[in-house]
């Protein structure tokens, strides 16, 4: 069975002017069809404003379709009596690691999800410790979440959803407010929850080195999918990704501007290695 | 300026008091503070003294972290002594010009200043030695009672801590927007009092429309976690006493005794042929 599936979402809000009066009707979510088989890796990549976050709020039922139907793990999120199964079901990490961790210690934190599911007690430090190793974050269980490094309190964030068992993960730009050592600790994390314990991912992102390690590729502008498929499939369509102000990877751009340039070089080349190596296959054949 | 404020701030060491029920330690100081206003002669404030520097030695806390709490409340002992120093009547001691200090106004005044410090040290005790949490679960389960009334006593809990485990986000944030001004030319130390308050309003604007977001945006983490208000709520560390709980529950009915038996005998007053 499908864990999300999702059929003509829609989600309009209406805009308001200073003065309070009704402006006009945002879609801010126009149309989407997404679908998720159990242990799998989405990305959605778009630029600022182009609906991911709220597709992605739509998937643990805060915020539900206006048009069109959503299932998570074939609850439809709009029926009430499921809402708090669906949000068991998909936990959310949000950009802002400082405001979404609740606990004034590591572990009260990471218990936070499962104390609401009146997990018993036995049980609850089971899954603190699980999780908390999970992240590797088990040496600070007994520390402070404020002097923690944004990396840190972004894993620790992850750890308070993991620990509700969750079968999905959503991630809605977890690195953005995050340094790149943080980033590659937070997605690193993200990668081994996908592989060992097969549980199904969806990142909202807008760097492209994250967006190549999943398994297929998402690409969103004003509220519509524009382009999905693979990451080599989506990252070698450079010219279209432009046009919606959107980037490639370095390398990728790199290897596209010298295959312009005439150099006889693969579509879609997602890693330096990649390149190193299809340069070096040519300069083996001269 | 604002980090000298210590209430919240847990200070994690291994000791007795550490590991005490939170609701020990709640009656604990509820019941110190009553015995400062209530027992106010030497003798007495010599047992709590005594009793205080006993406490602070247990706890392990260094005595550094409680002094900081005094820093933030200077200017309001200043003023209460004074006051106290000069308008109460009584024995002329000493006159300057039209100011009259009196014996019972020195008295009233070092008393007062005594209670002052033993109370913010007092309470700064129980903050560093209990975790914000432990203490809103403390005050949750132990006024449970309340609910008859219709109180919310969880969701109060809840806002608390909450509130607690903000206090030191926000002090970094109006941190960072002072420099932020200041480095645009606000100026927040020069001038008078009405020119100081004036200057605060580019500082708290942002820091209360943060706020706001940031509330907007835990509420939605909360949400997304699952919460749903205290029903069916479990504890990771669900409070139960045990014996040292009860063992300090004793102590503070020897704390009591001690005092009004010292109150009544007063030893010091007697020593010195002080009336009491």
């Amino acid at each position: 069975m499908k864990i999300i599936k999702g059929k003509d979402l829609v989600y309009e809000y209406i805009k308001f002017t200073d003065e309070g009066e009704a402006e006009a009707k945002v879609r801010a979510v126009d149309g989407v069809e997404i679908e998720a088989e159990p242990g799998d890796f989405i990305a959605i990549l778009g630029h600022n404003g182009s609906g991911k976050s709220t597709l992605a709020k739509h998937l643990n039922a805060i915020l539900t379709p206006t048009e069109g139907t959503l299932y998570v793990d074939g609850k439809d999120t709009r029926d009430e009596n499921s809402l708090w199964q669906i949000r068991q079901t998909a936990g959310m990490v949000f950009q802002n690691p400082d405001n979404q961790i609740i606990g004034t210690v590591v572990d009260e934190d990471v218990a936070f999800g499962p104390e609401n599911m009146g997990v018993p007690v036995e049980e609850l430090w089971k899954r603190v410790e699980k999780s908390l190793r999970a992240v590797g974050m088990w040496e600070y269980r007994s520390h402070s979440p404020n002097k923690l490094s944004g990396g840190q309190k972004q894993r620790i964030a992850i750890a308070g959803i993991v620990a509700m068992q969750p079968k999905c993960i959503v991630l809605d730009e977890p690195t953005a407010m995050l340094d790149p050592v943080g980033r590659r600790e937070v997605i690193r994390t993200v990668m081994e929850l996908n592989r060992t314990q097969h549980v199904t991912v969806i990142l909202i992102t807008h760097y492209m080195e994250e967006a190549i390690l999943a398994d297929r590729v998402m690409v969103m502008d004003s509220g519509k999918v524009i382009l999905q498929g693979t990451p080599r499939e989506v990252f070698s369509k450079v010219e279209f990704m432009r046009e919606h102000r959107l980037d490639v990877p370095q390398v990728t751009q790199l290897a596209w501007e010298l295959k312009r340039a005439g150099l006889d070089l693969p579509d879609g080349i997602l890693t330096t290695e990649e390149l190193a190596d299809a340069l070096d296959a040519i300069r083996g054949g001269e | 300026m604002l980090k000298d404020i210590t209430l919240g701030q847990y200070y994690p060491a291994d000791s007795v008091i550490h590991k005490l029920d939170p609701r020990v330690k709640l009656v604990w100081t509820m019941l110190f503070i009553i015995s400062l206003f209530v027992f106010g002669s030497i003798s007495c404030y010599i047992v709590v003294t005594l009793v205080l520097i006993g406490l602070i030695r247990v706890s392990k806390v260094p005595l550094k972290f409680m002094m900081k709490g005094l820093r933030a409340i200077f200017m309001l002992m200043l003023i209460t002594v004074i006051f106290n120093l000069f308008l109460t009547p009584g024995t002329p001691v000493v006159q300057i010009w039209k100011l009259t200090i009196t014996k019972e106004g020195i008295r009233t005044a070092a008393f007062m200043a005594i209670r002052l410090v033993y109370l913010i040290v007092g309470s700064s005790l129980m903050t560093l030695t209990t975790t914000p949490n432990d203490l809103t679960d403390g005050m949750e389960k132990g006024l449970r009672f309340l609910k008859v009334f219709r109180v919310p006593v969880h969701e109060i809990a809840m806002m608390m801590s909450i509130a607690l485990r903000f206090i030191p986000i926000l002090m970094e944030e109006t941190d960072k927007i002072m420099k932020a001004q200041m480095a645009r030319g606000a100026d927040f130390e020069s001038g008078g009092l009405i020119k100081k308050a004036k200057g605060l309003v580019p500082l708290l604007v942002p820091l209360f429309v943060s706020a706001f977001r940031r509330a907007n945006d835990l509420a939605m983490a909360m949400e997304a976690r699952g919460y749903h208000g205290g029903e069916g709520r479990t504890k990771l560390r669900p409070l139960h006493y045990e014996s040292r709980d009860r063992a300090a529950y004793l102590l503070m009915l020897v704390y009591i005794a001690v005092l009004i038996l010292v109150r009544i005998a007063a030893p010091v007053e007697r020593l010195l042929g002080i009336a009491f």
